[in-house]
């Protein structure tokens, strides 16, 4: 598995999620003005300010020549990850349904959270359990997700009860498009890969790609086991 | 043509910017405001005004969550 982690001016957690894939996989960056993904089986849409979030969090940014391909690379079932801005990215793309609006306390939010795994048959979760918890970091200020008639299935997190830091409806954490190849999630699983800071959990999401015969596995992949590089 | 793009939050959507602003208002000693909604200006010089329309869904707003209002600017 060899994953492309997508470097926007603006990009702030790029090297995170490339240092979290290669626990897994193969990961090289992508520059945003190319428009080849170079034959990556994976690509990751990571968090930060892409191209500043000037005019609305992620709406530049989905015009960029790379994001061009990897529109064209999830209609075809690439498997596109979306991390915080990658989310917002992603919803603005089309991809995913819905959109991102500011948290509802208006402040930033930057802390600890727990989220419930809704939907483990997905390609991103398939080495969780049905209603596992992750404790994974958020922070962001744009996180409050809207998406009027999302079906269930479709949401794949969701906050654990008293968790939501944004307003989130019906505390959804992270969704993914209907053909389930594309997910977007405000958490940040690539910050959470290491006991080290807290938590090992976000590396199942990074696991669940990169190793299809990981589906099952939640029972050994539990908190704090550091994954094998 | 100058034209001013006004983009404000879509109806029934929790605008708490302008929650803010509203509760600031009386603690200034303003009276009698109400529903109070905080969106953004656009200002720009177009050859083709047909075209602003398109602008605006396909990028100036995101008409999932925001309406928008096209005006001739003075």
């Amino acid at each position: 598995m060899r994953f492309g982690v997508v470097r926007f001016p603006g990009s702030c957690d790029e090297v995170d999620a490339l240092l979290a894939c290669r626990r897994f996989g193969d990961a090289d960056l992508l520059w945003h003005k190319d428009r080849d993904l170079d034959g990556v089986d994976a690509v990751v849409v990571p968090g930060g300010f892409s191209y500043g979030d000037y005019l609305r969090a992620g709406a530049i940014a989905r015009f960029s020549p790379l994001m061009e391909t990897v529109i064209e690379f999830a209609r075809e079932g690439g498997p596109v990850l979306g991390i915080c801005n990658g989310f917002q990215v992603l919803c603005e793309a089309g991809l995913l349904p819905g959109a991102l609006l500011p948290n509802r306390s208006l402040r930033f939010v930057c802390r600890q959270v727990d989220v419930v795994v809704e939907n483990p048959d997905t390609p991103f979760t398939r080495a969780c359990a049905r209603d596992q918890v992750l404790s994974v970091p958020v922070k962001h200020t744009t996180g409050r997700y809207y998406a009027p008639g999302v079906p269930e299935e479709q949401v794949v997190l969701r906050y654990a009860p008293g968790h939501n830091p944004n307003g989130a409806q019906d505390d959804i954490a992270g969704v993914c498009n209907a053909a389930g190849n594309v997910l977007g999630l405000m958490p940040h699983p690539e910050h959470a890969v290491d006991p080290l800071t807290g938590s090992a959990d976000g590396g199942r999401l990074f696991e669940s790609l990169a190793r299809p015969e990981a589906a099952g596995s939640a029972g050994r992949a539990g908190f704090g086991i550091a994954p094998v590089a | 043509m100058r034209a001013r793009v006004l983009i404000r939050p879509k109806q029934g959507i929790l605008d708490p910017q302008g929650q803010a602003v509203e509760q600031a208002l009386p603690a200034l000693g303003f009276q009698g405001v109400h529903n109070v909604h905080v969106g953004r200006l656009i200002e720009l010089d177009v050859e083709d005004p047909a075209q602003i329309p398109e602008m605006c869904e396909r990028l100036l707003a995101n008409p999932l969550i925001e309406d928008y209002e096209v005006v001739e600017a003075p």
